[in-house]
């Protein structure tokens, strides 16, 4: 077996030196009946070619985005990665490390999830981001149970523009615990009165923007509202493309943020794995989840970085941590802060305005067909539209994907017992939408609607 | 110093009168090594003695510091929070972490005076 | 060396790197864009941003040579030996990350039509094959982002078939002091207690204390196997045993699977649920701390409550059920994450798996054990062994070998990274004093391991000898030297902000 060094002279030679006669002997604690009775049916082992083609064969049972007009977004953004990401990212030393525990023989890991987190904290506005969490839902439930232990309340209140499944993990974070999560239903028109209900009980309201039908609006009158009842201000954005163009939750006056980083470095990969994003304000650092990366001073003098703040973690904590969190995500992490090294603020900046100049484009274009329905609201690159004469989206979805076209994702796929939302249909168009996506999916849609 | 107290987790209270100072000893900072971060609970809290009253934090662990008698809390050690340091430097004297009105004395009774305190740490070693 | 100055500080091919916020010339770039076509701005509902990010500006050559030379003042696997224990540093082949990048893999969005994305649920679903058929256990969860994760889902998926039999109030979950720190803090997510449960002198669980502990108010005990201290709990069909007779489960703590996977199926050993930690067992990359992958397989009892989402056979095809009502049966606990789980390390692990094959798996878990029980005679007579061998993957020292020699556990490690290794795994698990537990894993040769035994004696010889100073100043040789922690805890600096250069 090519990954295993050992002949069988060898392993001879090891047990001589051991002092066994065979291997078993080395098994002798295993219970005799679990020992014996086990017998796997299973394909023994093959060469890189055989396996090479098992997985070449079935990426060809898939439709990938790459080879058809492609709208779908729903918190996860197709972008072009620049070809320097993958290249560095597959160097061995930061492929195959592992968390930095030895900071003086691990200062490249130290070092980029110091800028990573200098990245995240400008990105959103915020004062201090950790090294990242598992992927932006999870970091959104971690941020609703660190509301929770700062305000020392039960109640958290989700804006029904939550992304389904951030909505889904959260409630699951505390259906055992004392907290409560109250979601709001969806809410593709931005007609939800957050303000009304955040009461002396509030822990948190956590809102999304863009919210998941990709609307965006101004936080602060929440944000004011949520401090004026002492609640925190939880703000979910699944879009970091989109803090390139419009106001930071920060600066909006959010007290956490979390964010999906997939957008940037990693491609899609069928939605895992992600990057979860954490940021707050200085005060709250003690109460934040995951590992923290800190400036200091080597023996000699020199800048240097480190691990810190580990007591908040379960290694030291155990069943009093901040999260029970350990391996996180840090190889993405390295390659959202490689695009975002590449992109710069100049780049971010045209990015952001080339995904929202095409998605104009592309609400322009659909205007056109008789009957169809753009819901309002300003967006970032991504609206909802309602399909003329109440027709089913997510019909509508097959019917295209069967002519080479993946035009969206029916709001059915995420609320199926909301009758009203099934001919509502999401849209998105980033910088890989080229005009002739856009007329392929105008006049198929002109056609079959 | 005789009017000094001391409990197993290595805490230790001077009173004076209705009123009880506590910290911790100089075994537990040596133990726990340089200390970065103090919690300490917030004046008017009530306590019973063994409860939970604040957190100290070296680079590697997190301990807890419980009541060494019941009572309600008067003021904090302010200083010690931008400089947990000074824990290391004189915990039986300057890094006194909170005072306490306390509300039965009796208690005190139960815990040890400094030779039997230094015993019991002998017995630790 | 150290004694040689430069004017620049660089040290021939280790070369100094600043931030890349002290790199920066606004309005330089590392992509080209085209100018984004005129629109009005009046779709942003007047959110345009009013002042700059604070991004720095770099162009691609800055940033390929930035990333490269971090690259160089990290170890990895890649580098050399990685006796990191608990953390199963082996080899990662190239044959995975290869595949894992054809487009018709990694280009595909989650929420695509299903029937667009067939062959996408076929690697799940073919990796849900596998893991069961290892283990033996009927279903699994896939989603799990995580070993920590994976165990949050088996206890979440116990608490939720609990309170569905009407046994809402077991609350308790026995732990062994020797688990991982995640085990606690786990349960504690769940809305459970956790009870510690002592160890016997020879590293094992105390059976007679777990069993005095069990009762009506128990919903799990969580039990590492092989355990954190490389010992296999030869009494695990007892412990089920007892644990299934008081109405408790058993969660197995699966991150030491890789001792045993293809010569032992854990349906065996009587657990109900365990996680598998993918970057693990199944050799994906570590990636500097992620992402890993925690699939927990789960018994029959247990599996109606598997969270969503799953892919099930349907017909001729693979349908991935997302709300409970679309199948029939179900009862999930919730949902863990977004979408489906770690694919892109799901990729991996099964490229892994069909290199393998049932074969080479159990001669990889052979050889694990092989090579650590090696380590371990040839280290035991210098260093304190902390229990009796043989051990399975990993073997335990603690630092009785170091008294008096002013030198330890950490200086020793140190020590080590002078010398061209990777350190072990240091104070874990915290049952001994001053512990020192080594992985060899399988994919080490011979040679290497004598390197290492040969290196290890020395410097327990010099240990001893009285090299105290020497200990106490390693590293020399590295990019940093030892790091001020406690400043760093005081004066915590975690991000770079203009004008606060930094020394150095």
């Amino acid at each position: 077996m090519r990954y295993l060094p050992h002949t069988d002279a060898d392993r001879r030679a090891m047990l001589a030196a051991i002092g066994v006669r065979d291997v078993d002997q080395l098994f002798v604690d295993v219970p005799a009946a679990a020992r014996q009775s086990a017998s796997f049916a299973l394909p023994a082992g093959q060469g890189e070619m055989a396996v090479e083609r098992a997985f070449t064969r079935m990426a060809g049972r898939n439709l990938s985005a790459g080879c058809a007009p492609f709208f779908i977004g729903a918190g996860l953004y197709r972008h072009h990665v620049p070809a320097a990401v993958d290249q560095l990212l597959s160097r061995g030393e930061f492929l195959t490390a592992y968390t930095p525990y030895q900071p003086e023989v691990s200062q490249g890991t130290l070092q980029y999830l110091f800028e990573f987190q200098t990245q995240a904290a400008l990105l959103t506005g915020m004062e201090v981001a950790n090294a990242s969490m598992y992927d932006g839902a999870t970091a959104c439930a971690e941020a609703a149970v660190m509301a929770a232990r700062v305000t020392r309340r039960r109640r958290i209140l989700l804006s029904g523009g939550l992304h389904p499944h951030y909505r889904d993990t959260t409630g699951t974070v505390v259906r055992y615990t004392e907290l409560d999560a109250e979601a709001l239903a969806p809410d593709p028109l931005g007609v939800e009165d957050l303000i009304g209900r955040v009461d002396s009980r509030t822990a948190c309201v956590v809102v999304q923007y863009p919210d998941f039908f990709g609307s965006i609006r101004d936080l602060r009158p929440l944000a004011d509202a949520c401090h004026a009842e002492g609640a925190l201000l939880v703000v979910a954005v699944a879009e970091p493309v989109a803090l390139g163009l419009i106001e930071s939750p920060g600066a909006m006056g959010a007290d956490i943020v979390v964010a999906e980083g997939q957008s940037l470095g990693m491609g899609l990969q069928f939605g895992g794995p992600g990057l979860g994003l954490f940021a707050t304000r200085d005060k709250f650092v003690r109460q934040m989840p995951g590992r923290i990366v800190g400036q200091t001073l080597d023996q000699d003098g020199r800048r240097g970085f480190v691990l810190t703040l580990s007591t908040r973690e379960q290694h030291i904590r155990r069943e009093k941590a901040t999260s029970n969190i350990c391996t996180n995500s840090g190889l993405c992490a390295l390659a959202f802060t490689m695009h975002l090294t590449l992109l710069g603020e100049t780049g971010l900046g045209r990015l952001a305005a080339l995904n929202h100049a095409l998605a104009v484009r592309l609400e322009g274009k659909l205007r056109a067909i008789g009957g169809l329905k753009v819901l309002p609201g300003a967006y970032f690159n991504e609206f909802a539209v309602a399909l003329p004469g109440g027709r089913d989206a997510a019909e509508l979805v097959e019917t295209l994907a069967a002519r080479g076209i993946l035009a969206g994702v029916p709001a059915s796929r995420f609320y199926p017992g909301w009758p009203e939302l099934r001919s509502v249909l999401l849209l998105a168009a980033t910088e890989t939408c080229s005009e002739a996506d856009m007329d392929a999916l105008v006049s198929a849609l002109t056609e079959v609607l | 110093m005789s009017d000094m107290r001391f409990t197993k987790d290595h805490e230790w209270i001077k009173v004076e009168g209705d009123t009880g100072t506590v910290g911790i000893t100089d075994y537990a900072q040596h133990a726990l090594g340089d200390l970065v971060f103090v919690e300490l609970p917030e004046p008017g809290r009530g306590l019973k003695q063994g409860d939970e009253c604040a957190v100290v934090e070296s680079v590697k662990a997190a301990s807890e510091v419980y009541a060494p008698a019941s009572g309600s809390v008067l003021k904090a050690n302010d200083a010690l929070t931008g400089q947990p340091g000074l824990v290391n430097e004189s915990p039986e004297a300057q890094a006194w972490f909170f005072t306490i009105a306390l509300s039965d004395p009796a208690e005190l009774s139960a815990l040890m005076d400094r030779a039997a305190y230094d015993e019991y740490v002998k017995g630790l070693e | 060396m150290p004694d040689i100055q430069t004017v620049s500080g660089n040290r021939g091919l280790a070369i100094e790197e600043k931030l890349i916020f002290e790199q920066s010339s606004p309005g330089r770039i590392g992509v080209d864009l085209p100018e984004p076509p005129p629109v009005d701005l009046d779709r942003l509902g007047g959110l345009a941003r009013k002042s700059p990010i604070g991004l720095p500006d770099l162009s691609e050559p800055q940033m390929v040579r930035h990333y490269t030379r971090l690259s160089q003042k990290n170890y990895g696997i890649d580098t050399g030996f990685y006796p990191l224990g608990s953390c199963t540093m082996k080899h990662n082949p190239r044959l995975s990350e290869k595949v894992a990048r054809l487009p018709g893999l990694t280009d595909l969005h989650p929420f695509q039509p299903q029937s667009t994305v067939q062959g996408a649920l076929e690697v799940i679903d073919t990796l849900a094959f596998w893991l069961k058929g290892l283990t033996g256990m009927p279903a699994i969860a896939m989603s799990p982002a995580a070993g920590a994760h994976g165990e949050w889902c088996g206890l979440m998926a116990i608490r939720a078939c609990h309170e569905d039999r009407g046994q809402g109030h077991r609350r308790r979950v026995l732990v062994p002091e020797s688990a991982h720190g995640t085990n606690p803090a786990s349960a504690a997510m769940c809305g459970f207690t956790v009870d510690p449960v002592p160890a016997t002198a020879d590293g094992r669980v105390d059976v007679a204390a777990l069993k005095a502990k069990l009762g009506d108010d128990v919903a799990c005990i969580m039990v590492t196997n092989p355990n954190t201290c490389g010992l296999f709990e030869t009494d695990i069909l007892e412990i089920a045993g007892a644990t299934h007779a008081a109405g408790a489960f058993f969660y197995c703590d699966g991150a030491n699977y890789n001792a045993i996977v293809g010569r032992v199926k854990i349906a065996d050993l009587g657990v109900d649920c365990m996680h598998i930690n993918l970057h693990k067992t199944f050799s994906t990359p570590h990636g500097g701390g992620g992402p890993g992958a925690g699939p927990t397989v789960l018994s029959a009892e247990l599996a109606p409550y598997a969270p969503l989402p799953f892919v099930v056979h349907d017909g001729d095809g693979l349908r991935l059920v997302e709300h409970a009502e679309q199948q029939a049966g179900a009862k999930p606990f919730g949902r863990v994450k977004g979408y489906h789980g770690q694919f892109g390390v799901f990729i991996r692990a099964l490229a892994y798996i069909l290199s393998m094959g049932a074969d080479g798996m159990r001669q990889a878990s052979t050889d694990a054990v092989l090579n650590a029980n090696y380590l371990l005679a040839g280290l035991k007579d210098v260093l304190t062994a902390s229990f009796d061998g043989p051990c399975m993957h990993e073997c335990l020292f603690d630092d009785r070998f170091l008294k008096d020699t002013g030198v330890t556990t950490l200086d020793f490690a140190k020590m080590l990274i002078d010398e061209g290794f990777h350190p072990m795994t240091m104070y874990f698990p915290l049952v001994v004093h001053g512990a020192l537990l080594m992985e060899p894993t399988e994919t080490e040769s011979r040679e290497t391991l004598d390197g290492f035994i040969a290196v290890v004696r020395a410097l327990a010889a010099k240990a001893k000898a009285g090299a105290a100073d020497e200990f106490k100043a390693a590293p020399r040789l590295t990019p940093r030297r030892r790091l001020d922690e406690t400043l760093a805890a005081r004066t915590p600096v975690l991000r770079w902000k203009a004008g606060s250069n930094g020394a150095g």
